[in-house]
């Protein structure tokens, strides 16, 4: 057996390729060949995790070291300097996270990202994402051997159930009860459908785990077909997401290779096949009737609920529709036991939670942490605080439909109960931190404009609401609002969430709810003092002409004044 | 029958079948839940919200599965946070639906505000104004003043054609879907769709020519704004100032329903004239819907008396060889001098379009002078149909799981549309479908069994169907024995035979009248055989080539095969409503004398020594018998032009003039003689045929929103007549009779045998005056195999000329490889003379240069 001295991995991740992630690789393949290092240095790929800013990264194990960004002309001095002679290249040296994968050698280094709980992602970026033996050095496909020797489906269901994992795509709902109605459903054949058509803007965990780690959504997955009594399964992914479609593709291939997928499963009766489908970039097909509609075949829009996809999705059969890191939890759960998951997080909240930190913070990344830790949290420790030590203005937890949070909720513990006591949603677990110079209305106009052209338009209350609140809210942005916008803009609010078909409407003006009830103040500067505290809106000057319309506008004791004046006469 | 459910709908006990949807239930109750998106025709999608209600449901106790009680006793109700939409929820036990508080109608009233925040509010300009839901419902329902400034409403495209048929307002979408999902869902012609999203939504025409479906007006009725318009009716009048008469679609066999919308305008010379067709309420018949030829083909009725168009004015009488213009007193004087004079030796020829009052009237006319009658026609087997005739309340919409439908010799999807619209929908409800053919048909998709045999076979193929039933094998003529091999046409004669009900359609494709004989005696034997006669959804129907060729039959009118010659010995040829010398130059020669009466100068009018000009049948009253034997009453939608008399009272006065005691005044005096005298139509009255009862679902002027602007029918919906066969008479079985020649026999020279083929739209003269269907009909044509084609050495496209009965005729190649080898298909009325299967000469015409 060969002796593997040293693993190196390159980031292959979209933003690293654009970078020359590829050259890169093929640089220190040469190199290493060159130097008669072949038989001793692995070389592959890896996803990256959390680091967002140094790309592209190459680590090498076992020392854990990360280079970033890497050059052509660094290629030789890593070889020359740490594989060849075992020293770690200073100049280029970045910390990241500490691994908290299983095996102990990797835990050798510190000053890197503080202690994170890995459940999801604790292989990503440790494994090569495209080698099956890795994944299975990594204690892959333990779980589903597990599930489908000495498990029945009964007992899988009522253990994610006691695991109190709630749906990791934003509603929360209790994945275990989901999985019951599944099986309980009478009609066949039943699917299961992994929803990996993440475009709520500012997530990309879903990406991560897949890219990093995909072999572990197949196994959770047919974990999860094998406990509802499916034998078909659909991964619906964004279409953007190239790189984890093909990595996909990839595992799915040497997951049939070895009896892992398809027929007879681990030597048992178990079938299960998994399809994979790209979608086509339409933000409404991350909703599950619209993504059951798209994967029909059918123009992508939400279907009218109830029935709810567990009694009547994809052609019209039971139908199991779970976030990518919902399943992502899967496995870890069957293989530990429910109980060694509820050590996590809160009471209320069971587990882990990928976040996704993007704004005005030093460090923006991916970062996986138990529910109930605070946005403060977040912010100083895993986003090293705010950038030029700015002050935190608001925080916009998951993505376009999520919620606003302002600056004095940053110590209520982020997990589904607290959040939403606080009127707040955890959403998919995306955080936009922003800085005082962010200005509310402009961030309602971003988001509003967004939804006006992400609508499907099927129904009529978010095909014209978003609309209309765009142009009151741009015309707020431009000095052409008045009071009574704000009372239209609630109602209007109001009015979508009580008649919208889909989560869609009915959340699309969430966070201008949000702003109007903390930011309140700054929104009538706009209107009435003509300023935008934030330096971001361009109001322009009033013309001297309206100035002199304003001043020429009677005032009401003018008129009554006159009024009275005519009837005297 | 189904479970029935109880609910209450704003306070209000309803009963109703379970599944059935609240929308529905409310308003069998009376009521209105106003909707746009939703129609009762199609599957409900939830999308303009208007119908949203608070929706409460009885609490069941988990544990005991009881209802839980309130402290009076009362089921305790709970009711969800949201409000719901009463289209896509069904009904349960108990439920309680509030449509009438507070919540709900603030709802109802931002819906309807964000409606018209995109909204042109062009109504004084719309065709719609007058008769629009969203006009309606805004008055019912909406806020009375709106928020949303003019200013900032979207600015789109106004006139965009979906086609030469249909336009659209983009402005004025609402985008509920309903003419999208009427593509998809009933017509199954998914032509139109929605693209893009937002406000940017948009309804466009994926195919070439635009929105190319025979339904696509329908789209235009069930449109609940003023976004999709016909181009006929388009900006030509409001809907308030429109009389509505009822009548019947003379153009097809299915006989729908429709109502003439008419006026009086200046434009038109201060005379009544007829502005749009919409279909009529008839749920046995065409529900709801109609074609886009019986929708915009009546142009040929126009002009009636007024000179201006080329329907004929006044009785003409040949003088030194010229047509000259004649009193009726002048007119009919010498007719009924030369009808006395011929005797027997008399033959009156009419056409399928006559009604059944006409019709009587020219039988009781020939009859009593002696002479001979004859239909013309290419089709026969009325006799059968009135024997083994579908059976009395036989209605498509009853036809399901149980029910087989074998279609023969005939493309319903172009020679009755909404026949092919019913027999899918039925096919959808679980009733198998056997098609018969030559060639593939656009039916076919529906098929549980496909029978294909060679053009001349048609009979042949029903024999041997009906021949692999029976464990007796007699001797069968070679081309029989050698179908009835075919394990698919086996298979396909067992599931009708084993069918619960059983119904035949035959059609005239690739047959001449001796062919269509023979089908249609091998179908009333298979019908007979495997009993499926004498009850409703079983027996026989013909797919006419005119509306009312069954009423011909009935009224003992026959084809004959010997046309030409009679014609040619008859001393007096009396041609009502036919134009046989147009048709094929060949029937020109006429006997001695020549009396055509008609609405046009046509080629055989040209011949006549009298010719006799008449009313379109919307100028008058009458009855037509539909292919379902259905007896329906069609009602004057435009007065009476001067100079001009309805058919049967022309004959009928021509009758009284040689002492006949016929009817000449009232088409309903007539009925009644046809009543005492005709076996089949004893106890019909124009009081019967005006019956209605209580349709579903409701539709009509008073909630157009609910399923469009249909009309509600108030006039008739006609009665069914029962067959021999019903009424306990015995029908006995015969051999049918082969054509004398075999299909190889009849191939010319070339080896290329012509077929006939039925268009939808094709060159008739009761077509061809709306200019508007033009672009929708190609040049004379033939169509015929790519590889009999490169034998030829003929391109697609390139110009022919076909010698068909002596008459040789330019037609352009249309290479279909659907076409069997060694079969050149030609349209009927296509001014090509063919009549049935014959041999054809083809070769490329020679280009003459200018």
């Amino acid at each position: 057996m060969k002796v593997i001295r040293s693993l190196v991995l390159v980031s292959n991740d979209p933003r690293s390729v654009e970078l020359g992630a590829e050259e890169v690789f093929r640089a220190l393949h040469a190199e290493i060949r060159s130097q008669g290092l072949h038989d001793q240095v692995r070389i592959g790929t890896i996803g990256v995790v959390g680091e967002q800013q140094h790309l592209p990264l190459v680590m090498v194990y076992p020392e854990a070291v990360a280079y970033g960004p890497v050059t052509l002309d660094d290629v030789h001095l890593i070889v020359e300097e740490h594989l060849l002679k075992g020293q770690i290249v200073m100049s280029l040296l970045r910390f990241l996270q500490e691994p908290a994968g299983e095996l102990a050698w990797l835990r050798t280094r510190s000053g890197a990202l503080p202690v994170q709980q890995r459940i999801v992602l604790e292989r990503a970026g440790i494994i090569d994402p495209y080698s099956l033996d890795d994944y299975l050095l990594h204690n892959g496909y333990t779980a589903l051997g597990k599930a489908l020797t000495s498990m029945t489906p009964e007992q899988i269901i009522d253990e994610v159930d006691q695991s109190g994992l709630q749906g990791r795509g934003g509603a929360g709902f209790p994945t275990g009860r989901k999985w019951g109605f599944v099986r309980a459903a009478p009609s066949h054949p039943k699917y299961i459908i992994a929803n990996a058509d993440e475009s709520e803007p500012g997530t990309y965990k879903d990406r991560l785990i897949i890219e990093g780690d995909p072999f572990s959504l197949i196994e959770a997955m047919t974990i999860a077909a094998y406990a509802v009594g499916a034998n078909e399964g659909f991964i619906y992914i964004r279409g953007e997401y190239r790189l984890a479609y093909q990595r996909l593709e990839n595992a799915i291939r040497l997951a049939e290779e070895h009896g892992l997928l398809g027929d007879a499963i681990f030597g048992t009766d178990f079938t299960f096949h998994i399809h994979l489908h790209a979608g086509a970039g339409a933000y409404i097909c991350g909703e599950e009737t619209a993504l059951i509609e798209s994967l029909e075949g059918k123009r992508g829009q939400p279907r009218a609920r109830p029935p709810y996809p567990p009694s009547y999705g994809l052609w019209g059969k039971p139908t199991l529709v779970n976030n990518v890191e919902t399943l992502a939890n899967i496995p870890a759960i069957i293989r530990h036991g429910s109980e060694w998951y509820r050590q996590f997080g809160t009471p209320s909240s069971r587990g882990t939670k990928v976040y996704t930190i993007m704004g005005n913070v030093n460090f923006t990344g991916a970062i996986e942490a138990p529910l109930g830790i605070t946005l403060r949290e977040v912010i100083e420790i895993y986003g090293k605080g705010m950038k030029h030590g700015r002050r935190l203005k608001l925080v916009q937890t998951g993505g376009s439909s999520g919620s606003i949070v302002p600056a004095s909720l940053q110590d209520t513990p982020m997990d589904f109960e607290s959040w939403r006591k606080a009127g707040a949603s955890l959403g998919s677990g995306a955080l936009l931190i922003c800085d005082e110079r962010t200005c509310v209305v402009d961030l309602a106009k971003v988001l509003l404009q967004f939804f006006r052209f992400e609508s499907c338009a099927k129904c009529t209350p978010c095909r014209t609401g978003t609309q209309r609140l765009y142009q009151i809210v741009d015309a707020i942005s431009k000095g052409h609002g008045a009071l009574a916008d704000l009372d239209e803009l609630q109602q209007l609010g109001k009015d979508m969430e009580l008649l919208s078909n889909c989560g869609l409407g009915q959340t699309a003006s969430v966070a201008l709810r949000d702003i109007l009830k903390h930011f309140r103040d700054e929104v009538e500067e706009h209107i009435l003092e003509r300023k935008c505290r934030a330096g971001v809106c361009r109001i322009p000057a009033l013309s001297p002409y309206e100035i002199a319309a304003a001043a020429a506008t009677p005032s009401q004791a003018a008129i009554e004044e006159f009024e009275g004046s005519t009837e005297s006469v | 029958m189904a479970k029935q459910v109880t609910l209450t709908i704003d306070g209000k006990q309803v009963t109703v079948p379970e599944g059935t949807l609240i929308v529905d239930a409310a308003k069998k109750a009376g009521i209105d839940v106003p909707v746009f998106c939703y129609h009762p025709k199609m599957e409900p999608v939830g999308m303009c919200r208007m119908c949203l209600v608070e929706i409460g449901r009885p609490v069941i106790d988990r544990a005991t599965g009881q209802v839980v009680k309130e402290a009076d006793g009362s089921p305790k109700v709970q009711f969800g946070p949201k409000l719901e939409t009463a289209c896509t929820t069904p009904v349960s036990e108990g439920m309680v639906v509030v449509g009438a508080s507070e919540k709900v109608k603030a709802g109802r009233e931002d819906i309807l505000e964000f409606l018209l925040t995109s909204h042109p509010l062009d109504c004084p300009i719309c065709d719609k104004g007058g008769e629009c839901p969203l006009q309606d419902l805004t008055m019912g329902f909406g806020p009375g003043e709106s928020r949303f400034i003019f200013d900032e409403k979207m600015r789109m495209d106004k006139h965009v054609p979906l086609g030469e048929l249909i336009y659209l307002d983009r402005e004025r979408c609402i985008q509920c879907g309903r003419c999208v999902r009427f593509q998809s869902e009933i017509a199954d012609d998914p032509v139109i769709g929605f693209y893009q999203r937002g406000r940017s939504l948009e309804i466009v025409t994926f195919s070439e020519p635009g929105f190319d479906s025979y339904f696509s007006g329908n789209t235009t009725d069930i449109c609940p704004v003023g976004a999709l318009t016909t181009a006929d009716f388009r900006f030509g009048a409001r809907p308030w100032e429109l009389n509505n008469a009822a009548s019947i679609c003379s153009q097809c066999p299915v006989g729908c329903n429709i109502t003439f919308n008419t006026r009086r305008e200046a434009r038109s010379g201060g005379r009544m004239v007829i502005k749009r067709v919409m279909p009529r309420q008839n749920e046995a018949v065409n529900e709801i819907w109609i074609c886009d030829k019986g929708r915009f083909a009546y142009h040929f009725t126009e002009g009636g008396g007024s000179g201006n168009s080329e329907r004929l004015t006044q009785p003409l009488v040949r003088k030194n060889g010229e047509l000259a213009p004649v009193s009726w007193d002048e007119a009919l004087q010498v007719v009924a001098e030369r009808f006395r004079q011929a005797g027997s030796g008399l033959l009156t020829l009419a056409g399928g379009r006559l009604s059944n009052e006409d019709l009587f009237n020219l039988r009781q006319l020939t009859q009593g002078l002696g002479g001979q009658t004859a239909l013309y026609t290419q089709m026969a087997g009325g006799d059968l149909v009135a024997q083994v005739g579908v059976g009395q309340g036989t209605n498509f919409a009853d036809m399901g799981a149980g029910s087989a439908i074998l279609v023969v010799a005939s493309d319903l999807h172009e020679e009755a549309p909404i026949w092919y619209l019913r027999i899918k929908q039925a096919v959808e409800r679980g009733a198998m479908l056997i098609v018969a053919g030559a060639r593939p048909t656009r039916l076919e998709k529906y098929a549980a069994h496909v029978v294909r045999y060679p053009y001349g076979s048609e009979a042949a193929a029903i024999l041997a169907m009906l021949n692999s039933l029976s464990a007796k094998r007699p001797n069968l003529p070679e081309p029989v024995q050698a179908l009835a091999r075919s394990p698919e046409l086996q298979a396909a004669a067992k599931a009708f035979a084993g069918a619960q009900n059983g119904l035949v359609l035959y059609g005239s494709e690739g047959l001449g009248l001796e062919g269509s004989q023979a089908l249609a005696q091998a179908c009333a034997n298979l019908l007979i055989s495997t009993n499926h006669i004498g009850r409703a959804n079983n027996g026989l129907i013909a797919v006419w080539q005119r509306a009312n060729e069954q009423g011909a039959w009935d009224m003992g009118f026959r084809p004959r095969t010997d046309l030409a010659e009679a014609m040619k010995s008859a001393r007096v040829l009396y041609v009502v409503a036919a134009d046989p010398a147009g048709d094929d130059p060949s029937m020109a020669e006429a006997g001695e004398f020549l009396v055509v009466q008609e609405l046009f100068l046509t080629d055989t009018a040209k011949l006549a020594d009298v010719v006799l000009p008449v009313e379109a049948y919307t100028e008058r009253e009458g009855s037509f018998t539909s292919g379902e034997r259905r007896v329906q009453r069609f009602y004057p939608a435009v007065p009476e032009p001067a100079g001009l008399k309805a058919d049967f009272a022309v004959t009928g006065q021509i009758g009284q003039l040689l002492g006949l005691d016929l009817e000449a005044r009232f088409a309903s005096k007539v009925m009644l003689r046809i009543a005492s005298q005709i076996a089949d139509y004893a106890g019909l009255d124009y009081v019967r045929l005006a019956e209605v009862v209580e349709q579903w679902p409701i539709v009509g002027r008073g909630d157009v929103y609910y399923g469009g602007t249909s009309y509600e029918n108030s006039q008739g919906l006609g009665v069914q007549l029962a067959p021999a066969a019903q009424r306990g008479a015995a029908v006995p079985l015969a051999w049918p009779e082969f054509a004398s020649q075999s299909h190889s026999q009849q191939a010319s020279a070339e080896g290329l045998l012509a077929a006939p083929i039925n268009r939808l739209l094709d060159r008739g003269q009761t077509v061809w005056p709306s200019t508007l269907l033009h672009s929708r009909i190609p040049q004379p044509y033939v169509a015929l195999n790519p590889a009999d084609a490169a034998v030829l050495r003929i391109p697609s496209g390139a110009m022919l000329q076909v010698t068909l009965n002596g008459t040789a005729r330019l037609a352009a190649a249309h290479l279909d490889e659907n076409v069997p080898q060694g079969v050149v298909l030609v349209p009927r009325s296509m001014g090509l003379p063919i009549f049935g299967p014959a041999p054809v000469e083809i070769r490329r015409a020679e280009v003459v240069s200018a």
